[in-house]
Parts: structure tokens; C-alpha cells; sequence
């Protein structure tokens, strides 16, 4: 089966997951978002990559940031921008996640930014339009359920490598609750793809898949060993309805095997930087020392994210051409 | 009206009968095999040589969505599907809305189906009312409109206290019990096998201990209550093992395996394919190759296609809201050739987990051909392929996992009690 985001001359058409991505795809975004910092940088922060054209903001979950960084990143464009916040799942509102979608399209919508609570339903957009022809609208996956979101991977993978430039020689932790997470499963899908040695994945058996280890990531259930020489700590987000139950007894006891505090980031290299893809949990999968420590790259992230972002948008745009 | 199979391959897995022969067929019954009885004049005559002429086929799955759910599909559509598939029986789970928790709600199906005159529908009773796992129905009510047997369909017994109680009071008036093994714990949320899979795909899982931690339990409480228990779509490699555990224990148990878990595994996903949301869920190829082996060697008593039609709207979703289920009644005959040809199983013994299996499970006089017996008859060219389209199909359902693919078996005549109810 093909790729459902490449088309037959394996340009990008949608950007799904980072699955099956090949590195010279993942390569060319991270270099189209490097001038794209620099725009932010300027009093004029436009450029008429996307004049004319109409970015839909589809969020049928609730997220304020990735929502403002998609924003943020097609207006610098000068693309369009239309918000639809539709919040409950598409079943309950009596139309159908696809019926929405041709309407959008009839109203010529160019890209639809999509954020859906069920993993896979970017997918199920995608092949809609790709099935009656219509692959010219776009579709960026901007977190979908349990399974990606690649933008958010790609700005970790563009934060990665400036600071630490080849990927063929770094160790990466990412801690905390990989289970629910497609923050870390896009990350891990683009760090083996361009070549990084040792990718680790660390937490209790509660909060890691079955099957983690054929995702190409070694398993540490204790943080200690885990974080041993490593070049990068990517801390993962622990929602709020996780901490107490059946996964986890409490916020406290997470936080004392697997909250990063200076004294457990000691044990990884000197130079290691630190990473969350936010917004973070303070005391608990993170201690502030930590979080405003000179090794966190966590602000940085979010300057990246939306020049990631023009640059996944720039880019389909122009596949359309 | 007297009808001639003239000169099919007559293949009658209950009675070892694999010879080119003519079926004689008249007043509904089998009146003669090979020779014509003194006197015969037919009045039609189908040619069946090339091809197979088998007892009509016997699904023990087939959902006909009635009543409640006729904008999916209507006892019409599915009654010709059926007969398009060469099932001439079938028993119906009770997950209608109403689900079958009253005699009246069955009589009353059991009257729609006959008065279409085709395939002989067995209702399924619901084991509790409601299906809500709390209190147990008038199973000699129900049976006595025609329920063959008992269930939950899928949903959940969470109570072992209530279980227990449904298996001992069916136990005292011989009734057979059919349960769906999976632990509602262990089951909830999950849409996909606990495995590569869903790890990659981020979709909520279901372990293969949902399975096996049910079959423990309904194996203890068959050993205290001696109740004739049918296993329905066992689904892992470990389930397979516990089965033929359990028949070597000698315990009353049967199970069958729905016909496409013998062909796909959770690999079969892909990117999210929402025809391959199936209850239970596609697992790994290491438990497809157990299902294959169990059937192959009798662990498995028998295949049904677990018939499920399902609307466009209910069905094109996010893999996890998709409704699940395929629909079956047409396929089941060509993937079970399909399997067979592929682990070098001969036809009679195919043939056998569609016909004189689910017969003596369902405990009908059934699934074979003999003089003075009902006249079912399935009539199918085995080298015959065709591609599997919605425009094919019969049912009302277009879901499956299977479309675009080349399927062997094409089904040309089909009889209910002597008369000609398919042809093609």
C-alpha cells in the first residue's frame, strides 16, 4: 500500500505521520523552515508564499497552542485563515466527519489543519480526497488521538539538530507517558528515520505500549540508567486525568521516579539539552529548576514550531503547483 | 415440483458421499441420489455438470438487522444475500433492537423470514433481558417460538454471579448457551489487538488475555454446571490451545471462527482501513495461523461469515468510531474455498465446517442430503472467480475488508425445501 501522504512521484501531498516519511522529505522541511526563523526576526514577519489561499483550522479537539501556532504560521504566509472549533466528536453532531469536509471543500478550502480525538482520522480525510480526486486540498495532521503529531515532531527534530546537528551520533531519551502520546511516537518515527543511534523510552509498564520496543527504541523503567549519557531529554506531557488510577497511584510518585529534576539531569551529558512539548506539568513531570534551567530548549521549541509549520504549509502548497 | 440435478459433483460431507451423480428433487424432500425413482417425470431439469452440489450451507452468524435497524439492512435484502451465497440456514444473534428477549419479538421474526420463503432463519435468544447481563429471560418461552439457543451477542457479562446462574438454569432444560469469549474488563475501549499494530497506530488495544481469561472462566463454570457451551469467533492462538484443552477434557464445548479472521491479521489495518474495525479484533498473523490449524484439525468446529451489514455513514469514520463488523453471507463460501485451496484441505472437508458441523451444533436436521429429507441445495462452480464489488453484492451492506479481491466459487442455483430460490 502507498503512503497515503506521497504521491505516485513521492512528493508530499499530506502530512499525516512521520511513519514511512523518507529522510530526504523530513531533511527538506527542517531546511525550508531555516529562513523561516528568520522572518520572525524581521518587523515585517510576511511573506506571499500563501497569497490567496485558504488554511481551514480544523480542531475537533480543544487546543489553544497548536491551534495558534497553525495561526500564526499561515497568516506569516498570507494565507487566509478560518477557525472552526467543532470540539465534540464528529459523530454527535448528525453530520458526518466527511460530509463536513465536502462542504469545506466546496467552499474552496486549499488546507485543512486537522486535529481529531481519534487516532487516524486525518488518515480518513485524506484518502476521502485522495479517493474522488480532489488531493489538491491538502491535509496536515495537527494530532490525531494516541498516533502522530508530525509538525510537533518536526520541530523537535529541527530544535534537535540545532543544537546537536547530526542526528548519527546522539542518544535520546523521551520520558514519561509514551502510551498516549503522539508527540512521542512521531518523534521516535523521525529520529530512527534519520539515523540516530539510540532512541530510549522511559517510564513504567503502565504507560508504555505493548509493543514499544518494535518501534526501534530501547525500554528503561528506571530513570536513572535511563537518562545515562544521553545528548537529549524529551519530557513527555502527563494529562491530568492520568495521574490518579489504574495507570499511576499519584502526581507524587510519578513525579519521584520520573520527573526530571537537576539532579537526574546530571546523570545525562553535560551538554544534554532538555525538551517538552508543552504545556508542561511543573512538579510533575518537570521540576522548574529544570524547566528554566540553561539547558531548557523549551521556549526555543516554540519559535521552531511555527517556522516548522510555514514550511510544511509552504511546501504542500507548492506540491499543489 | 420435480427438479433434476443432473450430473453435478455431489458432495454430502455427513454421509462421505463425493461422486458425480443426479439429485432427484420432489415435494420439497430429496426423493432420489443416481437413480431416478419408477415413473420420474422432471419437470426441470438443471445441468449441473463442472459443478459442485452440496447441501445448502449453514451460517450460525448472520446478522439480518431486523428488527431496529432496517436503514442498514432490511430481512429482504439479507434473506437473498443469503441465498446468492448458497445458505439456505442461518441463525441470527440477538442484538436487535429490541434485542430477542421476548417470544413474541421472535415469532414475529420467525414469521417475516418464512413468509419470504427463503432461507430457514433459527433466532438466537438473549441469554438476560436486554442483553444488560442482570436478569436471565424465559428461555422456555423463546425456545418454544423458536429460539435454538442462547446469548449475549457481544454485549458484555461482566457479572460471573449471573453467568454462572444463565449456565445452570440452561443446563436444566438442555439448553445451549453460545458466548462470546471476552473478558468486559480487559475488552473495554480496545479496538485493536494488543500488539505491533495498535502500538504504531496509536489505537486503544485489546490483549489476547481478553480471550483466554474468558475461556477460563466459562471452562470452570461448564465443568460446575455441565451446560453445552458454543464458542463464537475465537480469534487467538492461545484460545485455540485452551479449546483443544478443554474438548480433550471432554467438556460439551464447540466453537467456530468467523470466516475472515482465517485470511487477515491486524497487518491488514494499514493506514486505518475502517473495514478491518471487526469485533473481535484482527490479531496477529501468529493467531491467524492457529485459526487455520484449529479449523484444519476440528478444534474448530466450524466457519461462519458473522454477517454484520453496515451503513456508508456508520462505517466511513475514525477507525475507533467506526461501527464494526463486514458483511459476510455471500463471501463465505468462496473464502472458505480460498482457504482451503491454500492449506490443501479437500473440498468435502470444507464443505463439512459449512454444512453437517453447524448442522449437528445447532442440533437441526440439516446440512445433508438424503432421501426423504429436506431438499437444500447448494449449487456452486468451484473454478468459477469473481471480484468482489459493492455492485455484487447482494446485501445491503457493502462493507468488507475483502473488496477488489478475486474470490473462487460462484454460486449458480440454490434451493430451500425443493424450490429454486437463486439462480444465476
Amino acid at each position: 500500500m502507498r503512503n497515503p501522504q506521497l504521491d505516485a512521484a513521492g512528493n508530499l501531498t499530506h502530512l499525516l505521520t512521520l511513519e514511512g516519511l523518507p529522510a530526504e522529505v523530513i531533511v527538506r522541511i527542517l531546511d525550508t523552515a531555516v529562513p523561516f526563523v528568520s522572518i520572525a526576526e524581521r518587523d515585517v514577519k510576511k511573506v506571499p508564499l500563501l497569497r490567496g489561499r485558504s488554511v481551514f483550522n480544523l480542531f475537533f479537539e480543544n487546543s489553544t497552542r497548536t491551534r495558534t501556532t497553525f495561526e500564526i504560521a499561515a497568516k506569516r504566509l498570507s494565507a487566509d485563515v478560518i477557525n472552526l472549533n467543532i470540539g465534540a466528536s464528529s459523530t454527535s453532531k448528525g453530520e458526518t466527519l466527511l460530509d463536513t469536509i465536502d462542504n469545506l471543500v466546496a467552499m474552496n478550502a486549499d488546507m485543512f489543519v486537522v486535529r481529531h480525538s481519534q487516532s487516524g482520522a486525518p488518515h480518513l480525510i485524506a484518502a476521502h480526497l485522495n479517493r474522488t480526486r480532489r488531493a489538491h486540498v491538502h491535509v496536515v495532521n495537527a494530532g490525531d488521538g494516541r498516533h502522530a503529531h508530525p509538525t510537533q515532531g518536526l520541530l523537535d527534530l529541527f530544535t534537535i539538530r540545532h543544537y546537536k546537528q547530526d542526528f548519527r551520533r546522539l542518544r535520546v531519551a523521551i520520558v514519561g507517558d509514551v502510551l498516549h502520546s503522539r508527540v512521542a511516537r512521531s518523534l521516535i518515527h523521525g529520529l530512527t528515520t534519520l539515523g540516530t543511534p539510540e532512541v530510549r523510552a522511559i517510564g513504567p509498564k503502565t504507560l508504555l505500549p505493548t509493543a514499544v520496543r518494535t518501534l526501534g527504541v530501547q525500554v528503561h523503567h528506571d530513570m536513572h540508567a535511563g537518562l545515562q549519557g544521553c545528548d537529549v531529554v524529551v519530557m513527555l506531557r502527563l494529562q491530568s486525568e492520568r495521574m490518579r488510577g489504574a495507570l499511576l497511584p499519584s502526581a507524587g510518585e510519578y513525579f519521584k521516579h520520573y520527573g526530571l529534576t537537576p539532579e537526574k539531569l546530571a546523570l545525562a551529558k553535560p551538554d544534554a539539552i532538555v525538551m517538552h512539548p508543552g504545556p508542561m506539568n511543573r512538579g510533575v513531570e518537570i521540576d522548574s529548576a529544570v524547566a528554566d534551567g540553561a539547558r531548557s530548549v523549551i521556549l526555543p521549541q516554540v519559535t521552531f514550531g511555527i517556522a516548522v509549520r510555514m514550511a510544511v504549509l509552504s511546501l504542500l502548497a507548492g506540491s499543489a503547483g | 415440483m420435480k427438479i433434476e440435478i443432473a450430473n453435478g459433483r455431489l458432495i454430502d460431507p455427513k454421509h462421505g458421499v463425493d461422486r458425480v451423480a443426479t439429485l432427484f428433487v420432489a415435494a420439497g424432500k430429496v426423493a432420489a441420489i443416481g437413480e431416478a425413482p419408477a415413473g420420474w417425470s422432471s419437470k426441470r431439469t438443471i445441468d449441473a455438470t463442472g459443478l459442485v452440489v452440496c447441501p445448502g450451507l449453514i451460517d450460525v452468524a448472520a446478522r439480518l438487522r431486523e428488527p431496529g435497524f432496517e436503514y442498514k439492512a432490511t430481512l429482504e435484502s439479507e434473506m437473498q444475500a443469503a441465498v446468492a451465497g448458497g445458505v439456505t440456514s442461518l441463525a441470527c444473534p440477538p442484538d436487535t433492537d429490541p434485542p430477542l428477549d421476548e417470544p413474541g419479538l421472535v415469532q414475529m421474526l420467525k414469521h417475516r423470514a418464512r413468509s419470504l420463503n427463503q432461507a430457514h432463519v433459527f433466532p438466537v435468544g438473549a441469554l438476560t433481558v436486554g442483553l444488560k447481563g442482570e436478569e436471565l429471560t424465559e428461555m422456555g418461552e423463546l425456545a418454544e417460538a423458536g429460539c435454538v439457543a442462547f446469548s449475549q451477542a457481544e454485549a458484555p457479562l461482566a457479572d460471573t454471579g449471573v453467568l454462572l446462574r444463565a449456565m445452570q438454569y440452561a443446563a436444566t432444560f438442555g439448553h445451549r448457551v453460545w458466548l462470546r469469549p471476552q473478558d468486559p474488563h480487559l475488552g473495554r475501549g480496545g479496538v485493536a489487538h494488543d500488539g505491533e499494530v495498535a502500538t504504531r497506530l496509536g489505537l486503544p488495544a485489546i490483549p489476547a488475555a481478553a480471550e483466554t481469561i474468558a475461556l477460563a472462566t466459562i471452562f470452570a463454570l461448564v465443568r460446575e454446571t455441565g451446560v453445552r457451551v458454543h464458542l463464537c469467533r475465537l480469534s487467538t492462538a492461545e484460545g485455540v490451545a485452551m479449546v483443544r484443552a478443554a474438548k480433550a477434557e471432554r467438556l460439551p464445548v464447540t466453537c467456530d471462527v468467523a470466516v475472515h479472521h482465517l485470511h487477515l491479521c491486524d497487518v491488514d489495518i494499514g493506514w486505518f482501513d475502517p473495514q478491518c474495525r471487526l469485533v473481535p479484533p484482527l490479531r496477529a498473523t501468529r493467531d491467524r495461523a492457529a485459526l487455520r490449524a484449529g479449523i484444519a484439525d476440528g478444534t474448530i468446529d466450524l466457519v461462519c461469515s458473522d454477517h454484520t451489514p453496515v451503513d456508508d455513514d456508520a462505517k466511513q469514520l475514525p477507525f475507533g468510531e467506526a461501527e464494526p463488523g463486514a458483511t459476510g453471507l455471500e463471501l463465505l463460501l468462496p473464502l472458505t474455498l480460498k482457504w482451503a485451496a491454500a492449506d490443501g484441505v479437500t473440498l468435502p472437508a470444507a464443505l463439512a465446517r459449512l454444512t453437517s458441523q453447524p448442522a449437528a451444533m445447532l442440533g437441526i436436521d440439516a446440512g445433508h442430503l438424503a432421501v426423504g429429507h429436506a431438499a437444500d441445495v447448494c449449487i456452486f462452480d468451484p473454478e468459477a472467480h469473481w471480484t468482489v464489488e459493492p455492485a455484487v453484492l447482494r446485501s445491503q451492506g457493502k462493507n468488507t475488508p475483502f473488496l477488489g479481491l478475486e474470490v473462487p466459487g460462484r454460486v449458480r442455483a440454490t434451493l430451500v425445501a425443493g424450490q429454486v430460490v437463486f439462480e444465476s
